[in-house]
């Protein structure tokens, strides 16, 4: 069969869905195995589109749940497809036992995450509970803050899950509404240049290889199942890693848009330092921008990939910071917040004394404003100037009622 | 940075308005950002859009907004819902209504002493197009009193991006955007 290649602007107005899907479409993804939910509904909604209007020469198989969504691309992937999937929230909660038989059957795999809060109480807004809960499935997680950079990392996340040397499925996240839903310059490659640098599909132990019939799935008790999650784990620190920056070079040199794991903004000679994720990175860099015209050396730093986490690189990002943020937008249900002890543990053995507070913010969609910003700084730039912790380790910004501090 | 705000209810085209008017003004070379407030995304429920445009790239993604604009694009929003909150000094209302400007303001005192437009968006979208949908009429509106571009530059960019829709009904918008252009005051 034969599909239509689509003409695309220089600048195309996308929000981060529309971003999301043009990617898929143009590397012609084998298999969407999808069930809707929202803020990531438009997504399969879009691929679908451009299947009827005969753009994708794929399938599209409708299924009845998100467990089913996920069970019908680890098939596909295993039969020997180009595969992909979006989700969110409790669909994601529903899918999470499957994605931890992908990440163990090293299926390569590209979920669109579209975060969104956890019920109950129920809500269809942006927070990273979503991304938070699969943290440690065996995925490999990139973020994007901003619609631009869901469409690349859509690109890069395809090229380096299907890498021989990698073999391990790949979450590209983005914020509920404030990215997904949110319209802005998105410049596209065209379709040639796309499924150029995404390469065509290269099976690895497919299914459909008659020839070779292989397993797939198969139990191990104690015998090798340990030996099993330490190659995964071994897989992620040592041949992931340089595959993701190799990836992110590539894409440098055919588009000029660089990306890094831990991407720095204002951090060459930061006092002070947010450390967050999605679009609150960019807000922050903003306010940063505007601190430093009040002369308070401000910077930030976005976690550009999650998994596998760039422990050193955070380290090394903030050595000479006398006073540290950490943003968890996701309830952290009695410990600290995610970042905070991921951070924590990057410095606590590095030759580098740094005061790190963490914040819980934003959960359910609530806004994160400039203002909260200001303010964010101003309260670290205290911590740098009294070279000491002022606040309790742990407090909520945008909460309403009695202010909440902990630890 | 200029940064516009809708309040419409869900279904009568906000977002696809905020959306259109940031492709137009995209391909002018300015950077765009166009979201909304969906809240359970109930039809008929009051929602906002927003707009912002500016020279440079747009970092900020706080929904808090002073806007230079307001949008009105459902005549009872205004005495429903606060459509002045978080204004400024030299915010701008468009609103659609069937009633003059000097009696919309006599009938919500919150409007008193603001730069107030109207225009009945609802009307001609009923008598152009032939449904209730006021957002391309309240963007025809919006040229006239911003001046930002040559009516018929907006119009030629909005059957781009109008394209898949019947020819019919895309002359009808161009027809109910000139109308909202003209009859604004």
């Amino acid at each position: 069969m034969v599909f239509d290649k689509m003409e695309l602007r220089e600048v195309e107005v996308w929000d981060g869905n529309f971003a999301a899907a043009q990617a898929l479409r143009q590397a012609q993804v084998d298999v969407v195995s999808a069930y809707p939910i929202t803020p990531s509904t438009p997504i399969v909604e879009g691929y679908a589109k451009f299947k009827a209007d005969n753009y994708v020469e794929g399938e599209f198989v409708m299924v009845e749940s998100e467990h089913a969504a996920m069970s019908g691309c680890i098939g596909a992937a295993a039969a020997g497809g180009r595969v992909a999937t979006a989700t969110s929230s409790q669909g994601l909660a529903l899918m999470s036992e499957t994605l931890y038989q992908a990440s163990g059957m090293r299926l390569p795999i590209v979920l669109n995450m579209v975060n969104r809060a956890l019920a109950a109480p129920l809500n269809v807004n942006g927070d990273h509970s979503d991304m938070y809960m699969v943290r440690d499935s065996g995925w490999i997680q990139f973020d994007a803050f901003n619609p631009q950079e869901v469409y690349d990392l859509n690109l890069i996340a395809f090229r380096v899950s299907e890498d021989h040397s990698v073999r391990t499925p790949a979450i590209v996240n983005q914020d509920g509404f404030m990215t997904s839903h949110t319209a802005q310059g998105v410049r596209p490659l065209t379709d040639d240049e796309a499924y150029g640098f995404v390469g065509a599909y290269k099976p690895m132990n497919d299914m459909l290889d008659f020839e070779h019939p292989v397993t797939h799935g198969v139990q191990t008790e104690e015998d090798w199942h340990f030996e099993h999650k330490a190659r995964q784990h071994n897989d992620m620190m040592t041949y992931v890693v340089p595959k993701i920056e190799e990836t992110f070079e590539a894409f440098e040199k055919l588009t000029g848009r660089k990306y890094n794991r831990v991407e720095k903004y204002d951090m060459e000679d930061a006092d002070v330092a947010v450390v967050c994720m999605g679009t609150s990175v960019e807000t922050a860099r903003e306010v940063a921008k505007e601190m430093r015209e009040k002369g308070i050396k401000a910077g930030v730093v976005g976690i550009r990939v999650l998994r596998p986490f760039p422990f050193a690189e955070i380290s090394e990002t903030l050595k000479g910071v006398k006073a540290v943020a950490a943003l968890d937008r996701s309830a952290p249900g009695g410990a600290a917040g995610m970042l905070f002890n991921e951070i924590a543990g990057s410095l606590i053995n590095a030759d580098t004394k740094v005061i790190l507070s963490g914040y819980i913010y934003g959960l359910g969609g609530r806004d994160l404003t400039k203002a909260h910003l200001v303010d964010l700084f101003n309260e670290l730039q205290a911590n740098a100037d009294a070279g000491k912790i002022l606040t309790k380790q742990q407090q909520f910004i945008g909460v309403r009622g009695p202010k909440l501090a902990y630890l | 940075m200029l940064e516009i705000r809708w309040h419409s209810r869900a279904g009568q085209g906000a977002v696809t308005g905020a959306k259109g008017l940031a492709d137009v003004i995209s391909t002018t070379g300015k950077h765009v950002q166009a979201f909304a407030f969906y809240g359970s995304a109930k039809r008929g429920a009051a929602m906002t859009a927003y707009n912002r445009v500016d020279d440079q790239v747009i970092m900020n993604h706080e929904k808090y907004m002073k806007p230079d604009y307001v949008f009105v694009i459902d005549p009872a929003l205004v005495m429903t819902t606060d459509v002045t909150i978080n204004h400024k000094d030299t915010t701008k209302y468009i609103i659609t209504t069937h009633m003059s400007t000097d009696d919309l303001v006599k009938a919500q005192p919150k409007l008193e002493g603001k730069e107030v437009y109207t225009v009945d968006c609802i009307g001609i979208a009923n008598e152009t197009i032939g449904r209730p949908i006021p957002n391309t009429p309240m963007l025809g509106a919006f040229m006239k009193v911003s001046g930002m571009y040559d009516i018929e530059f907006f119009k030629e960019s909005m059957k781009r991006i109008l394209g898949k829709l019947p020819q019919k009904i895309i002359d009808a918008n161009m027809i109910a955007i000139q109308r909202a252009y003209d009859e604004v005051k």
